[in-house]
């Protein structure tokens, strides 16, 4: 193994990268707006960052709720097992 | 030479393929699906192969724009399916993978219920040996489940064909014969709902699937839920409940790949949520929502083989599919990496993607009959896709955390080529889907596509902040080495609790049978039997019998030796009274 493995993703300083990419890229997107005209069909879906704030919210609230069913519906991987072939 | 049926190249090569050995039999599996492909597009419109058979008009070939694109897609997706199982010398399991593909196809080129229902069940039976090919307990458990459940959806569809056929008397299977909202009909959806794995018959699938064969998982996430898919195209377009449960599945889809550790399992509910996507579409039942259940329904079958196919190679290669298991694996697989975020990103409907070419056609369609709430919910899907596939899946699989594994590509370069043709394909048709829309079925009037400078950025800013909230959630996303309980569980563990309740009714009933009659009832006849005779003969004979022959006489009964002579005394000496006490009144 005289080749060094490529762990660019692992590295702390390229996570930060990463991190300073993801939220330029949220930035751009929503400046980019500017220059564009949309026309929404429904009267409120043109408004600026909708779409934007549609991913966020609907993205949070369903990490959420499945965190919340999680309590309630997450079981140890044998639970089926349990008394199988009896 | 054309309108040979092309579900009859497949099937005769399911019972073919056993005459050969090694790297002939996998070649066959993938010529077939290739002369397949070319004999659709030979296909020319019409009803053909038509026959009569127990009093019905049979079609076992109905072509038109609608069965050829699922032709074609059928049949791509084997050619890259057998390519991607060059490598498996499996008899069983090409078999049955035909079988199950020709079966498909029959459903698709099927022209009356009769056809369509004899593919359907060919289909489940074939299907269930990929399943069972794995040969592991929870393998025989989750396909002798799923059987089960394609064969209550099987019944299901036949009582809704039987009452339909002694109703109108005909068997064409079209959205006009299925119009009318009637107990036949509803019976049918109903059953082809089981196949589509709409909630709550919906468990059949990330049951089983994730229990398949490495390449018997690429198959099968294929081939049941798309042709439940094209027959409610053909049968059921515009049938409002199938908006709703389209939206239903879509958010299902995603709540349950959210708390799924398994990559398997993530991928299952993931085909559930992209299959709401197209049955809303179907709902909405326009041409042009009608098209987008069609083109989702094409690109959809590639970017799901694509990520079960990276999924396989990794479970192939590791012997591992949690994601708690996995991880930092984009370090010696980076290729297979590669093509499942192509995959990944496909599904999420990234703009130059696939997804995003055909699942704005249902979108569309739901903003141009204004149906605000089935827009909103697709939208909200469109956002969760990216979260539960576009990034867990590739994240968790190939980056997170790096849990030490070095399993290296897979060794057969098939698998790659495959993978490669399939993720060539997700941008292809990202960037040109003009193909794709010249096959689309239906006529559409002042479509553009969907590449307009503020629809590409709306798109970008849904799916960007997607992943924000990836990140900045992920610690709520840390995977458990759980499983989530899903409606499996009433047929899983009810069927116990059915056991147990049965066990104890019945074996109580039992029971109590068998003290009150055997132990109980039987004991007293018996006594009785014994002990009236003796108690008669003694009581009549009081008089005249001493008192030690009285005690030899009940000994004599107890033994069952009792003297006939005295017996017969007794019995003359009973009636003589009986008669003059009755001559006397």
């Amino acid at each position: 193994m005289s080749k060094k493995e490529f762990d660019w993703f692992d590295r702390p300083e390229n996570i930060r990268k990463l991190w300073i990419f993801l939220w330029g890229a949220c930035g751009l997107t929503v400046v980019l707006q500017f220059f564009s005209h949309p026309h929404g069909h429904f009267g409120w879906d043109d408004w600026f960052g909708f779409s934007a704030a549609l991913g966020f919210v609907s993205c949070a609230v369903l990490i959420l709720a499945a965190k919340v069913m999680g309590f309630v519906l997450k079981r140890k991987t044998d639970y089926y097992d349990k008394g199988a072939d009896r | 030479m054309t309108n040979v049926m092309p579900a009859a190249v497949l099937l005769a090569g399911a019972v073919l393929v056993p005459f050969f050995r090694g790297r002939t039999q996998n070649l066959i599996t993938i010529i077939l699906p290739a002369i397949a492909f070319w004999l659709v597009s030979q296909l020319e419109p019409g009803a053909h192969l038509q026959t009569h058979f127990f009093g019905y008009d049979l079609t076992l070939l109905r072509v038109d724009k609608l069965s050829k694109i699922f032709g074609y897609i059928f049949t791509l997706n084997a050619f890259a399916a057998f390519l991607y199982a060059y490598y498996l010398r499996d008899a069983r399991q090409h078999c049955a993978a035909l079988a199950y593909i020709g079966s498909a196809l029959g459903v698709v080129f099927a022209g009356d219920v009769v056809t369509l229902y004899f593919f359907w069940e060919v289909m489940a039976v074939a299907s269930t040996f990929l399943i069972l090919a794995r040969g592991t307990d929870k393998a025989m458990g989750a396909g002798f489940r799923y059987v089960l459940i394609h064969l209550f959806g099987g019944l299901l569809l036949l009582a809704g064909i039987v009452l339909h056929i002694t109703q109108t008397g005909g068997v064409e299977y079209s959205a006009a014969a299925m119009a009318e909202r009637s107990l036949a009909n509803w019976l049918m959806l109903a059953g082809i709902l089981v196949n589509a794995a709409a909630p709550p018959l919906h468990a059949w699938l990330s049951d089983s699937y994730p229990e398949a064969t490495v390449t018997g998982g690429v198959i099968l996430s294929a081939y049941t839920t798309k042709t439940a898919v094209y027959t409610l195209i053909r049968g059921y377009p515009g049938w409002e409940i199938l908006m709703v449960i389209g939206c239903m599945m879509s958010i299902y889809g995603i709540m349950y790949a959210l708390l799924e550790n398994d990559m398997r399992r993530i991928l299952a509910y993931s085909i559930i949520n992209q299959v709401g996507f197209m049955v809303c579409g179907v709902g909405i039942g326009t041409a042009m929502s009608l098209n987008g259940a069609c083109a989702h329904a094409f690109c959809h079958i590639i970017y799901k083989a694509l990520l079960w196919m990276s999924a396989g190679s990794v479970l192939y290669m590791t012997g591992k599919s949690k994601c708690t298991d996995l991880g930092g694996l984009y370090k010696t697989m980076p290729w297979t990496m590669i093509f499942g975020t192509v995959g990944a990103l496909a599904i999420s409907s990234v703009p130059f993607t696939s997804g995003f070419t055909s699942k704005s056609l249902i979108i569309e369609g739901a903003v141009h009959e204004h149906i605000t709430w089935a827009w909103l919910i697709l939208e909200i899907a469109s956002a969760g896709v990216f979260l539960h596939a576009g990034i867990k899946f590739p994240y968790f699989v190939f980056f997170a955390k790096d849990k030490g594994l070095r399993p290296g590509e897979p060794p057969h370069k098939t698998m790659l080529w495959s993978m490669g043709f399939m993720a060539f394909l997700c941008i292809f048709l990202g960037v040109y889907p003009d193909p794709l829309y010249a096959i689309l079925p239906y006529e559409m009037h002042d479509f553009h596509g969907f590449y307009t400078f503020p629809g590409v950025i709306k798109q970008f800013q849904l799916l960007i902040f997607s992943a924000l909230v990836f990140f900045l959630f992920l610690k709520l996303l840390k995977r458990t080495d759980t499983i989530a309980l899903d409606t499996d569980w009433f047929w899983r563990k009810g069927s116990r609790a059915f056991a147990w309740v049965m066990d104890k009714s019945l074996n109580g009933v039992n029971t109590v049978a068998d003290k009150a009659i055997a132990q109980g009832l039987a004991g007293v006849v018996n006594r009785f039997c014994v002990d009236a005779p003796r108690r008669l003969v003694v009581g009549f004979l009081y008089p005249v019998l001493p008192q030690g022959r009285r005690e030899r006489m009940n000994r004599a009964f107890r033994a069952g030796v009792s003297p006939v002579g005295l017996s017969v005394a007794s019995a003359t000496l009973f009636l003589l009274i009986f008669m003059i006490y009755t001559l006397s009144r």
